[in-house]
């Protein structure tokens, strides 16, 4: 792992903490008095802020997921560099598909 | 005859190479006795073929380290009262190294990961007359100085199962060479040194568990170590200082 690489990991572990802590918080807070799935995207739809959020989220767990997951390609799958980096690559290629076709949902495109 | 005298080891020895088997021995008990010791009088009287190394006999050559009842240990200073478990030893080669015979493990790789990290001082071009001070209350020096006494005995080596799962990983002890040759104001290229250690699998793939520091006979702290050089070389990549 290059030094670029080992701060792109623990940055994007640091940008993941205050976002999973909000994300748990408002969790907790709006489903205080219960909760439809009609009643959140009312409240997402159209919302850049959320959208905005969500989306930085999706990018940092992909990246920091996606780093992660070459190191373990090479050390428990026993494959070579090359191939454990695109595998990397590819995991972070489906979250953030994954991550983003969700985040497009909750805001309504 | 004592009772101390009367009684047996019951000791497992590791025989032949990878495709080899545990061959069993019983060594007469002493109350003040070394796995080095138990080694030796197997080679002397039960088995004159039984390869192992050792040099020293004191904890300073580092020839000795071999895996005892499953831990890596440097033999000569490890009791027996210490490590058996019922009389019962199993003694095989240090993990992580290709096996020659019996106890006895190929230190190649581990002497050429230690070149890799630029294990060695390199001087400057200063002139002769100069001498650089190094007063040795400064950090760097202290740094140093923690990391200065390996005795290149493997164990940590054999230790880390980041080293068992990538065999390109350069691994603690040389790791922790670096960082005390990096602290060594000295040396005329320690950019060369955060270079080394931060290419291929160097200090970035170290999972700081510690398992080095925990078994280092001589308590070095390898971990340690290893975090200096991850932000030392953050430091100099950021400022650009890396690249060829
Ligand atoms: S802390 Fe690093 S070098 Fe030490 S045993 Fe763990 S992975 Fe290996
Ligand atoms: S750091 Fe400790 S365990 Fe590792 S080679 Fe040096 S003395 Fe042995
Ligand atoms: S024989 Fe020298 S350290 Fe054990």
């Amino acid at each position: 792992m290059s030094p670029r690489l080992y701060l792109l990991q623990r940055g994007t572990a640091m940008v993941m903490v205050p976002l999973v802590i909000i994300h748990l918080v408002v969790i907790v807070m709006a489903v205080q008095g219960g909760l439809t799935g009609g009643e959140i995207l009312g409240r997402t739809r159209g919302n850049i802020a959320w959208a905005a959020f969500y989306s930085l989220f999706v990018f940092a767990a992909a990246i920091h997921a996606g780093i992660g997951m070459q190191t373990i390609s090479r050390e428990w799958f026993g494959l070579g560099n090359r191939s454990a980096t695109i595998a990397g690559h590819l995991f972070i290629l489906l979250l953030l598909s994954l991550g983003m076709r969700a985040v497009f949902g909750v805001y309504g495109i | 005859m004592s009772a101390a005298a009367e009684k047996t080891l019951q000791v497992e020895v590791w025989r032949g190479g990878t495709d080899g088997a545990y061959e069993s021995f019983e060594v007469p008990a002493q109350e003040n006795q070394t796995v080095l010791d138990v080694v030796t009088y197997i080679q002397r009287n039960l088995d004159a073929a039984l390869a192992y190394r050792f040099a020293c006999r004191v904890g300073v050559c580092g020839s000795c380290a071999m895996t005892v009842n499953g831990r890596p240990r440097w033999t000569c200073r490890t009791h027996v009262s210490r490590v058996a478990k019922n009389g019962e030893l199993k003694l095989a080669p240090l993990q992580n190294l290709p096996l020659i015979r019996d106890l006895v493990t190929d230190m190649t790789p581990f002497f050429e990961k230690w070149q890799a990290a630029r294990g060695r001082f390199v001087p400057g071009d200063g002139p002769k007359d100069r001498f650089a001070q190094v007063p040795p209350e400064e950090k760097q020096r202290a740094d140093a100085n923690a990391a200065i006494e390996c005795i290149n005995c493997g164990v940590c080596y054999s230790a880390c199962d980041v080293v068992s799962w990538r065999d390109d990983y350069l691994g603690p002890a040389a790791l922790n060479r670096a960082w005390a040759g990096y602290n060594d104001v000295r040396d005329g290229d320690r950019n060369g040194i955060l270079k080394a250690v931060s290419s291929g699998a160097g200090c970035h793939t170290c999972h700081t568990h510690q398992s080095c520091a925990e078994h280092c006979p001589v308590s070095l702290n390898p971990t340690f170590s290893i975090a200096g050089l991850k932000r030392a070389t953050l430091k100099a990549s950021l400022k650009g200082e890396l690249s060829e």
